[in-house]
């Protein structure tokens, strides 16, 4: 910059355009730097320590031998029954909330999309739920499930243990559950639905066509990515499924609920053994990327064939 | 506004056809069977609130007791802790979504607008992390924030907060789409990067600030398992972590449990009744780019 107005030697000329260059990767880095100090601080180093931890008998309190183990910390959780058990469990959860989560998502964006009145009440009184904390919800539900003076049992007239029978707390945790999220795939849905131009229907509905074959052959192929993409974060928030569980029953009873991340939470923190947490939590990491991978090419292949 | 006016040329959205009226009879009041069906649970909390501790465990169960009181609310409020928590939710919110935003948007504007080496990698190593669920990292990242003197502080809940590879992508994607004459204007005017960062692009930024803020306070404010896992003193915890105490620390006093969850739960929802419009473009956003 000082040396602006002499001559211009071919040499000042390529020392300016180094600077210059300098100047503008230093910019860039600048840029991203605070994003990726903080990211390699606390996503990037907390996967790699993971990885080392459940290669040794790792203790938070310390009382751990810190001895290396190899693979003995993935070799004890693949012949233990209690991982496996949560492992069903979080596979159950997924499988049984993920249907009536993603088809009652799209019905009620289809009913409360249409011209009827109180519409913006009705979207409040589905989306509310999801605002609210974990907490907030299952202290709730707790209160509803009650056995002896709950509201549910009272109208139904039964005494059901929902959260202490261990057939039933499963299916009750998933329907707090579709009370507590239904609101994000409505409104995915939501917005998914009026995306498509009211022309076609009404093209359609000149020719003739009742308003089950325009759902049927206008609206749901339509809404082909807008399912893709609900499907594929229902399933990946499912199998995550922690608090509502540990809030509403700690994993009971008799461990009939737990999913894996309590197991991973109980292995960590209530037995320290950090070491076998993190082999727990790299297991399931897979897993989860593993499905996460067949998803993807399964239903964008599908999207390419319809 | 091309939309909505052919909506009433030709009708459908208000259905002049006997089977249109039918239908939308039908969308309605299933809706209304459902939004009771909805809204029941939060009335019952607020109705059990509102109730004498006596009259709240009589069987069979009664929507009307002899009076409704707010006692529980004011036992509640009086005890203290719930202030305590709610400041600590908002403060560790607000910086954790003050500092998400710039450190995501300054990120997400080198990588669509600057020229550097290593910037691809560097793309790919943090959109990477978008497949990362948190829930796996809570005991590397515990280990590490005790090493770091952190536990039981606001740094321990806010610090592994800040950084989302989402919200990198969203403002990319919506810096990408901006055209490139505004800031070569600004560059032969001789403004820093910096200046033009902050007085072109963050002015422009703001539907992606908007939705990308929307998502990290509702995720922040409701986040259970991290500051479940980092706070242990009573003091330091948040919302959705001290109600988590709540039950085992009132008892059966249900009328105080339920008036402590409506209590948890109602500033959020205040917010949502006043921004619903932004806040459910902010989610469906956030949610369609991620597509």
């Amino acid at each position: 910059m000082s040396s602006s107005a002499q001559t211009i030697s071919e040499r000042e000329i390529k020392g300016a355009r180094r600077r210059a260059r300098l100047r503008s990767e230093l910019t860039g880095i600048g840029f991203v730097l605070p994003f990726l100090a903080a990211y390699a601080l606390f996503l990037l180093w907390p996967i790699i320590l993971g990885l080392r931890m459940s290669f040794f008998d790792w203790s938070l309190t310390g009382s751990g031998t810190n001895e290396f183990l190899a693979f003995r910390n993935y070799a004890e959780l693949f012949g233990d029954p209690a991982f496996w058990g949560s492992l069903w469990h979080t596979v159950l959860f997924t499988v049984l909330s993920t249907p009536p989560l993603v088809v009652l998502g799209f019905v009620l964006a289809l009913l409360a999309n249409r011209a009827i009145p109180g519409r913006w009440l009705f979207r409040l009184a589905f989306f509310a739920p999801y605002v609210m904390p974990s907490s907030v919800v299952a202290l709730i539900w707790i209160w509803l499930y009650q056995p002896g003076f709950g509201l549910i049992n009272s109208y139904l007239d039964a005494n059901v243990g929902w959260l202490t029978d261990q057939s039933i707390a499963m299916i009750s945790i998933v329907i707090t559950t579709i009370w507590w999220t239904i609101g994000f795939n409505f409104v995915l849905y939501l917005a998914g639905l009026q995306e498509i131009p009211p022309e076609l229907r009404e093209a359609a509905s000149i020719d003739g066509a009742g308003a089950w074959a325009q759902l049927r052959y206008i609206t749901i192929p339509l809404l082909q990515r807008v399912t893709t993409l609900v499907v594929v974060l229902q399933v990946l928030a499912s199998l995550k499924v922690f608090d509502q569980i540990y809030l509403m029953t700690g994993g009971g009873p008799n461990y009939s609920t737990r999913p894996v991340i309590e197991y991973v939470y109980d292995s960590g923190f209530t037995q320290f053994r950090v070491g076998y947490a993190s082999a727990v939590s790299y297991v399931f990491f897979v897993i989860i990327l593993a499905i996460s991978v067949i998803q993807f090419v399964v239903l964008s292949r599908r999207q390419e064939g319809a | 506004m091309i939309r909505s006016e052919s909506r009433r040329v030709f009708g459908t959205g208000l259905g002049r056809q006997p089977r249109d009226v039918a239908l939308n009879v039908a969308a309605f009041v299933s809706l209304f069977v459902l939004a009771v069906l909805w809204v029941v649970p939060i009335l019952w909390a607020l109705d059990t609130a509102l109730k004498p501790e006596s009259e709240t465990t009589t069987v069979p169960v009664s929507w009307f007791p002899s009076h409704f009181t707010f006692a529980a609310f004011g036992k509640v409020l009086a005890a203290g802790e719930m202030l305590r928590w709610y400041v600590n939710s908002v403060f560790t919110t607000v910086v954790i979504t003050v500092v998400a935003v710039v450190l995501a948007s300054m990120a997400a504007y080198a990588f669509s607008r600057l020229h550097f080496s290593g910037k691809w990698f560097l793309f790919w190593l943090i959109l990477a992390g978008i497949m990362v669920p948190g829930q796996i990292l809570i005991v590397p990242l515990f280990t590490e924030m005790t090493a770091l003197n952190t536990v039981d502080t606001y740094w321990g809940i806010i610090l592994p907060q800040i950084a989302a590879p989402i919200a990198v992508f969203i403002f990319k994607q919506f810096f990408d789409g901006i055209p490139h004459e505004l800031e070569e204007a600004a560059i032969v005017d001789g403004a820093s990067r910096l200046r033009i960062y902050w007085q072109i692009w963050m002015p422009l930024a703001k539907p992606a600030i908007a939705a990308v803020s929307i998502f990290t306070f509702v995720a922040a404010w409701n986040n259970f398992l991290w500051p479940f896992i980092v706070v242990t003193n009573t003091d330091m915890m948040t919302i959705p972590v001290g109600l988590a105490t709540v039950q085992s620390s009132y008892g059966i006093r249900y009328a105080q449990i339920m008036a402590s969850a409506l209590l948890g739960g109602v500033p959020l929802l205040i917010v949502f009744v006043f921004f619903q419009r932004q806040i459910v473009q902010g989610i469906a956003g956030a949610g369609l780019t991620g597509r």
